[in-house]
């Protein structure tokens, strides 16, 4: 008896004991992998930190703003006229020091990279030093988020179709390999060699200057258009030909890339072997052929959607869009630090927290793949 | 060897690989012959320089070749001298020391736009009694237009378009139409024009030297910019500019990627490690902006530019994708064979280990190339070129901060333009040839 009620209970505990056993490997390396991740962006956006901060120089151009800016005020301040010169000397000292004071100048620049590093870390991204957002605002955060909405846009519709169409257009392409459309993007594909804003150069000499059709850039209309039906053309308008362009200079490789990727998985065995059973092509593909290229394909949307973060410096620069890219651009022209290091760190954070949740997507998309292991 | 020669052999088949060849040769020749013909510090000199290098030049001014896709030609520019014989001038000598001088040109006119502007550039030496000189411009239909007379003191210079004497005179809108019209009419008059410069000098040792100089709407090969410069300068000097930083770039890159990462393979344990979290953390580093960081706070010579691309390109997702490669290649029998005898760790590394990745180094070396010569390019684009070189990025600059695609001058832009896609492109499409020679899986694909 003993035995017989014995072995059900055994085995109870047996597979408690390895669920247990699982679940601690399993937050064992969620652990782990955080703390990797974490440490990853600390280093980096320390070293950004550093770099932006340049062992003092942008202190001195920021220190000689500061006195330039304050003297100005004093000098040309009615009320400071009838002053004799050494009050009013102590009294320029007194608020340059107080301005210093205030923009952290006054603090060793080691610790203040600390600081600026702890308070990045706890997204508290603190006040741009010279940009201000179009509300009149100097938090970073305010400038960020009203810049963001132009860049999603941009980014979204370009990488987005760029996403789609390659994809579709290699599993077709991948079906009926070596016709014209296949010869043709091959032989297209060296075209995404050239960044995007060398098209947008080529685009702006056609569609704006010569045939006088597109704008040269921008966002909207000046004045913006009041109605919203006026002012979503405009934003079409303007949006065509930098989308355009950074849809040009990816498209035939990405679409090169998928193809020969599809091609890869289509000639294994077990596709042979589906197709000689006679399964209709369109579950061979589904099931047999997208299925295992899953993780591949989510890697690069989930890259794709970190660029959507980032937004296209020189893309944005060239076309005059008041995205990201752009403001990050004017950033380092105005030397404002905070900006720079505000934007790296979203960018940081967006990827370490795809990379973590990506190993999540694998185990669930890819059988073979377990997390821990 | 032998693979070498197949491969080669091999890559004669792809068309588009040896189109790109020939493009890289050619592009290595311009950048030889620019080379020995304009020498750095010469390049420099004159691309720095301002109106007093390039005074015989027009502003913004189409490459002369646009005549022949013209059917209405643009009026090229030239520019003659007394002292190289290119203007006639003769010399009678009078009595008391009074000289007289004729100093002629003839010129044939068979423009539809006319000049922007036309200067004649006087000087004399002379001790207390100034030279005078008078000018005439004879018409094809035989005309005589008085420009003026002047007494003139050293380094004159005589502008025709700001003579409001000559504008009263011609009753005419402007000066320059009005020369080269006849009166009461729009169209120009085509023929030869002949431009008299009567000088008298009335010191013994007194002489006259005139030089004239016309500033058409079209110049040279490649036409100038904002600033007069020849566009041949920075478009033959941006060949070695870019061809450099490309190569070094890709080279630099490359070669430091395999080693490391064959040394993190061979060593493994904490150098491995290392080597991986290092990549990690660069691949969180925004590319760009550290690039333009460095520009803007520190220095922006293209060889200190070059030096930090190459660094934040060395520890990139290559660098896992060889680790992999090495890892497999490590366990194979010959370098056990190699073990076994005795080799130490560095010939294991160089001489076994990384000879293995050629083929694959090979071609993302040339597909990287573009990469990096676009890259000199952007930065320019965006204000953060080299300030003392002359370089493709540098006239699209340029041009774009002049408002050239918006005001038309097509040509500033299209230049440099063609010759960065032309290089982009060569090394890309040899780079793809190379990579389905030496890697034959994608081949079938």
């Amino acid at each position: 008896m003993s035995v017989i009620a014995q072995a059900p209970l055994e085995k109870a505990t047996i597979r408690k004991a390895a669920r247990f056993g699982s679940f601690a490997r399993f937050m064992r390396y969620v652990v782990t992998r955080l703390a990797t991740l974490f440490v990853t962006v600390v280093i980096g956006i320390y070293l950004t930190i550093m770099i932006a901060n340049m062992g003092g120089y942008v202190d001195q151009i920021i220190r000689g703003e500061i006195r330039d800016r304050i003297t100005n005020l004093i000098a040309l301040n009615q009320a400071y006229q009838q002053m004799d010169p050494d009050t009013r000397r102590a009294l320029i000292q007194e608020k340059i020091a107080l301005e210093e004071k205030r923009q952290g100048l006054d603090t060793p620049i080691a610790i203040r990279n600390f600081r600026y590093l702890s308070n990045a870390l706890q997204l508290n991204l603190g006040r741009a030093i010279n940009m201000t957002s179009d509300s009149g605002s100097k938090q970073v955060r305010l400038i960020i988020l009203e810049r963001l909405p132009a860049t999603l846009l941009l980014m979204g519709i370009s990488q987005l179709f760029l996403f789609f169409s390659s994809v579709f257009i290699a599993l077709s392409l991948s079906r009926h390999y070596g016709n014209f459309w296949d010869k043709l993007v091959i032989a297209l594909s060296p075209s995404s060699s050239v960044p995007p804003w060398f098209y947008g150069i080529f685009l702006i000499l056609i569609f704006a200057s010569a045939f006088k059709v597109l704008p040269f850039g921008g966002m909207v209309d000046s004045p913006p258009p009041s109605n919203t039906f006026d002012y979503s053309m405009s934003l079409l308008k303007h949006l065509a030909l930098p989308c355009a362009s950074l849809i040009l200079s990816s498209f035939f490789l990405s679409v090169y890339n998928y193809r020969t990727f599809f091609l890869v998985y289509s000639s294994e065995d077990y596709v042979d072997m589906a197709k000689a059973k006679g399964l209709p092509s369109r579950d061979v593909e589904r099931t047999y052929i997208l299925r295992p290229t899953l993780p591949s394909i989510i890697t690069n949307f989930s890259l794709l959607i970190i660029s959507l973060w980032t937004g296209a410096l020189f893309t944005e620069t060239i076309f005059l869009w008041p995205g990201l890219g752009r403001t990050l651009f004017q950033a380092i022209g105005l030397y404002d630090i905070p900006i720079i290091v505000g934007s790296t760190i979203i960018y940081a954070y967006m990827l370490a927290i795809t990379v973590f949740l990506l190993d999540f997507v694998y185990a669930l998309v890819d059988p073979r793949v377990k997390i821990g292991q | 060897m032998n693979t070498f020669r197949s491969a080669i052999q091999k890559l004669t088949l792809y068309p588009s690989a040896i189109a790109g060849l020939f493009a890289i040769f050619l592009l290595v020749a311009v950048a030889i012959y620019t080379m020995i013909t304009i020498p750095y510090s010469e390049a420099i000199h004159l691309w720095r320089g301002g109106e007093e290098v390039w005074y015989q030049n027009p502003r913004f001014a189409a490459p002369a070749w646009i005549n022949y896709l013209s059917t209405k030609k643009y009026s090229e520019s030239f520019s003659v001298n007394t002292t190289d014989g290119s203007m006639i001038k003769t010399v009678t000598p009078g009595s008391d020391g009074v000289t007289t001088y004729d100093i002629s040109y003839e010129f044939d006119y068979q423009y539809d736009y006319f000049p922007q502007e036309m200067l004649l550039y006087m000087n004399s030496n002379f001790k207390t009694k100034q030279p005078f000189v008078s000018i005439e411009l004879v018409t094809p239909d035989n005309r005589t237009i008085r420009i003026g007379n002047f007494t003139f003191s050293d380094n004159f210079t005589y502008r025709f378009s700001q003579d409001e004497k000559l504008l009263a005179k011609l009753r005419a809108p402007e000066v320059i139409p009005a020369l080269f019209t006849m009166p009461d009419s729009e169209k120009p008059l085509k023929g030869k024009y002949r431009l008299l410069v009567t000088g008298t000098t009335f010191e013994p040792d007194s002489d006259i030297s005139v030089e004239f100089v016309s500033h058409g709407q079209v110049f040279g090969l490649a036409g100038t910019d904002h600033a007069r410069r020849d566009l041949m300068l920075p478009l033959l000097w941006g060949t070695p500019v870019a061809l450099a930083f490309g190569l070094i770039a890709s080279m630099g890159t490359a070669t430091l990627t395999m080693v490391i990462s064959a040394v993190g393979a061979w060593y493994s344990g904490w150098l491995d490690e290392l080597i991986q979290r290092i990549t990690e953390v660069n691949l969180v580093l925004p590319f760009y902006a550290i690039l333009i960081m460095i520009g803007t706070f520190y220095s922006r010579s293209i060889w200190v530019i070059l030096g930090a691309a190459i660094l934040l390109s060395i520890f990139t997702n290559s660098i896992k994708g060889y680790r992999a490669v090495f890892l497999q290649v490590k366990e194979s029998m010959y370098i056990e064979a190699a073990r076994a005898y005795g080799a130490n760790n560095s010939r294991i590394i160089f001489l076994y280990l990384i000879p293995r990745m050629i083929p694959l180094l090979i071609p993302s070396l040339v597909q990287s190339i573009p990469a990096f010569v676009f890259l000199e390019a952007s930065l320019a684009v965006i204000g953060l070129g080299d300030p003392v070189l002359p370089t493709w990025g540098k006239i699209i600059q340029d041009a774009n901060s002049n408002g050239a695609l918006y005001k038309g001058y097509y040509y500033w832009v299209l230049e440099p333009a063609t010759l960065l896609m032309i290089t982009g492109l060569a090394f890309a499409v040899l780079g793809f040839a190379l990579d389905r020679v030496f890697n034959p899986r994608l081949r079938d694909a």
